[in-house]
């Protein structure tokens, strides 16, 4: 019996995808990692807000963790670094500290993605609220070290404190997106 | 894509993020090594992001412009009414000041008043200034041919500037009131008190020789007084200021700092001298009566 006669008995074998369906999934799947990228330059825009400068890291890092847990693929490591990069680059801080950061937070998301992508959204709120202080903390402390002096903490806690905040928010759009317009499966 | 094993593909995608972060670290050490590859890289970004961002900022400064139009729109009621009720209150003041310029003239001409001469002037630009570390004075190209002879008055659109030193051919040199050298009568316009204005190459000259019993207030009106040859009374000098007690100072009308475009003044006062009076006797110098007694002996003898 060859696998043309009875495809639906060989769920691994399928026809090869068309072209606009193949381009399909390569946007569905890149949404994430896009709208993150547009987040970061939107934030950076000279907008004025209120906020605007200490907001960009709390949407990059609750981004970064939502979508490493869920979907490591519309989330990979090249991509972080990338982002990562454009952040500081957009940045005036010293170069690479928030790249490690941002790759340090999607390593954690990724060991311990199978037992947080099962947690209730609370506890996954928890969890993520103890690693983006300790990734605060190690920014704070990176940017301390390499400009020599004590930088003040305050502003790294409201930075920390908005991540807190916005992270709810975002793993209701996230979800919703994940279901719908960045979902694959759906292509 | 090359055909590899599915262990070690597994393998080397577990390598991705060490490498990656090795690769952040490296990134945090060349940023501090080479400063300069960061800014280069940064202000390319910038450079490339520079329209993007200008569109971003277009919308903001138009809305912002629209809102502060709509804004003076609601107040054009009070604005109108507060000119309306200046207006009244400055027509009073014009029929103020003509009553009185006409009382003016009417006294003047009961007094018989004589008006002082109508001053002529050269106009002329200041084309370098020749301070140094000692010296306060400017060089002023204008027509000398005009007129302009040496200690002359010169003003600026607001107050006594200096006073002229030397003369060139197209140029004149101009002592400034605040050269150290310079030394001007002055009258002070509250106190009554007359007193010499010494410069002494600040900004702010001293006044000196002022009566001590009636001392200079602040912040009153220092005019010249007249008391030397070229320089009428009444000219605008300056302010009087205390930087510390018991010590005035007068700050300058005249923007002595950034001058531009001054005057120089002809008020031709060496003409006038003091008339003889009759039956006035003049009085014996100190030298003259010390001779007398060591020559009429002499004589005598």
């Amino acid at each position: 019996m060859t696998p043309d006669q009875a495809p639906e008995f060989q769920p691994g074998i399928q026809p090869r995808p068309s072209l606009w369906r193949r381009l399909d999934m390569l946007s569905r799947r890149g949404l994430p990692a896009a709208l993150t990228g547009m987040a970061v330059l939107l934030l950076s825009a000279p907008f004025g807000l209120p906020g605007q400068a200490e907001l960009l890291p709390g949407i990059l890092l609750s981004s970064v963790f939502f979508w490493s847990v869920f979907r490591p693929a519309s989330m990979s490591s090249p991509i972080v670094f990338l982002l990562g990069m454009l952040v500081d680059l957009l940045g005036f801080g010293p170069p690479g500290v928030m790249l490690l950061v941002v790759l340090l937070v999607h390593g954690v998301a990724l060991s311990g993605r199978y037992g947080f992508s099962r947690a209730h959204i609370l506890v996954l709120w928890l969890v993520f609220d103890g690693v983006s202080l300790a990734a605060t903390a190690l920014q704070w402390g990176l940017i301390s070290a390499l400009s020599l002096h004590l930088v003040p903490m305050i502003a790294f806690a409201f930075q920390w404190v908005l991540g807190v905040g916005v992270f709810p928010l975002l793993c209701v759009v996230f979800s919703t997106l994940g279901r719908s317009i960045a979902n694959p499966d759906r292509a | 894509m090359i055909p590899l094993s599915i262990t070690l593909r597994q393998a080397l995608e577990r390598l991705v993020l060490p490498i990656l972060i090795v690769a952040a670290l490296g990134i945090i050490l060349l940023g501090q090594a080479d400063r300069s590859l960061t800014e280069r890289v940064r202000m390319g970004l910038a450079d490339i992001l520079a329209p993007a961002y200008g569109l971003v900022v277009w919308p903001q400064e138009q809305a912002r412009d629209l809102l502060g139009r709509m804004r003076d729109m609601g107040r054009i009621e009070i604005e109108n009414q507060r000119l309306r009720a200046e207006n009244a209150n400055l027509r009073h003041w014009y029929d103020v000041a003509a009553a009185l310029a006409d009382e003016n003239a009417a006294l003047k001409a009961n007094l018989h008043w004589m008006p002082d001469p109508s001053p002529s002037f050269v106009t002329g630009r200041v084309v370098r200034d020749t301070s140094g570390l000692y010296a306060r004075s400017v060089l002023v190209a204008a027509n000398v041919d005009a007129g302009i002879h040496k200690d002359e008055i010169v003003l600026d659109g607001s107050g006594l500037v200096g006073r002229v030193t030397e003369i060139g051919s197209r140029s004149v040199r101009v002592l400034l009131l605040t050269d150290a050298s310079s030394r001007i009568p002055v009258r002070l316009e509250v106190s009554h008190g007359a007193a010499i204005m010494a410069g002494d190459n600040s900004g702010t000259p001293r006044l000196i020789y002022y009566s001590q019993d009636n001392p200079p207030v602040e912040g009153e009106r220092v005019v010249t007084n007249g008391e030397i040859d070229t320089m009428p009374a009444g000219l605008p000098v300056g302010q009087i200021h205390y930087v510390r007690p018991g010590q005035p100072v007068v700050i300058p009308f005249a923007s002595l700092g950034h001058l531009d475009i001054v005057r120089v003044f002809d008020y031709g006062r060496s003409a006038v001298v003091p008339p003889d009076a009759p039956g006035r006797i003049p009085v014996r110098r100190p030298a003259d009566s010390f001779s007398l007694p060591f020559s009429s002996p002499l004589g005598h003898g």
